[in-house]
């Protein structure tokens, strides 16, 4: 089992970095180009979710930690922990219709539909002063 | 990064989309596709050969207009996805939505035949 970790300050202009992090980090196995691309999306858009809703934005200070733990025979584990939001509920998420949102010209709305259709297993809980989102991939990962 | 182009050609309006249109970009996208139907353009092309990465906020923005266009009967049409961006399309079946072709020569010819 393989741990890998990035902090990052909550700001949209460092989705890229986090988008680059999990990138090379899973760059390293044998996966092909639009699986490793459809991971990189969910972990992107748990995090810009968490930036969008953040309370301070301009904040430098790191917010955001990510962490992913690549089991060769299992699969990929990212944890998403966010320190300086109410955090995401998801009781009470209803995901929406694609049609209603095309009709009502709904620009949000995408990101966790995305985030469930790719990932195996979506959780989010509270701890303390903390949020934390784990999502998991099933497949199998050799190294490269 | 995102760079953003446009260029017209005849009757059709072509803009250019390269780098990654995630949560920090995609206003760019969408502040581009309102200023054409604004200024009263009727065929609309995306150009994707450039775009590396979409995440849903580039797939908002292209849904928020679907219902526009079909009120107008303006035609849109993108094309060049590499396999990557396509797949982000077809996971909720956007691409279902959407009018995707291949090749600029068939974007133009599509909306060409329907004028």
């Amino acid at each position: 089992m393989m741990k890998y970790s990035l902090k990052v300050p909550c700001n949209k202009s460092k989705l890229k970095t986090i988008r680059s992090f999990v990138d090379e980090t899973l760059g390293q196995y044998s996966i092909s180009e639009i699986d490793l691309n459809m991971l990189v999306l969910a972990v992107d858009e748990i995090c810009a979710n968490l930036i969008v809703h953040s309370y301070n934005t301009s904040s430098t200070a790191d917010c955001i930690e990510l962490h992913i733990k690549v089991e060769e025979n299992e699969g990929v584990t990212f944890e998403i922990v966010d320190r300086n939001n109410e955090g995401f509920n998801i009781i009470n998420y209803k995901e929406p219709m694609l049609k209603e949102l095309v009709k009502a010209r709904r620009k949000g709305g995408l990101g966790l539909m995305l985030v469930k259709r790719i990932m195996d297993d979506v959780q989010f809980r509270s701890n303390g002063d903390s949020n934390i989102c784990r999502l998991f991939k099933r497949m199998p990962l050799a190294e490269a | 990064m995102i760079n953003i182009t446009k260029e017209s050609e005849h009757d059709i309006f072509i803009i250019k989309v390269e780098g990654d249109v995630d949560a920090s970009s995609s206003i760019h996208l969408d502040k581009a596709i309102r200023d054409a139907i604004e200024k009263g353009q009727k065929n609309i092309v995306i150009d994707c050969t450039g775009l590396q990465y979409i995440s849903s906020a580039g797939l908002g923005v292209f849904m928020s207009y679907i219902q526009d266009f079909e009120d107008s009967g303006s035609k849109f049409v993108l094309f060049g996805l590499n396999a990557k961006v396509a797949n982000v399309f077809e996971i909720l079946g956007l691409d279902q939505l959407l009018t995707i072709v291949e090749t600029k020569g068939q974007a133009k010819s599509l909306i060409n035949d329907e004028i």
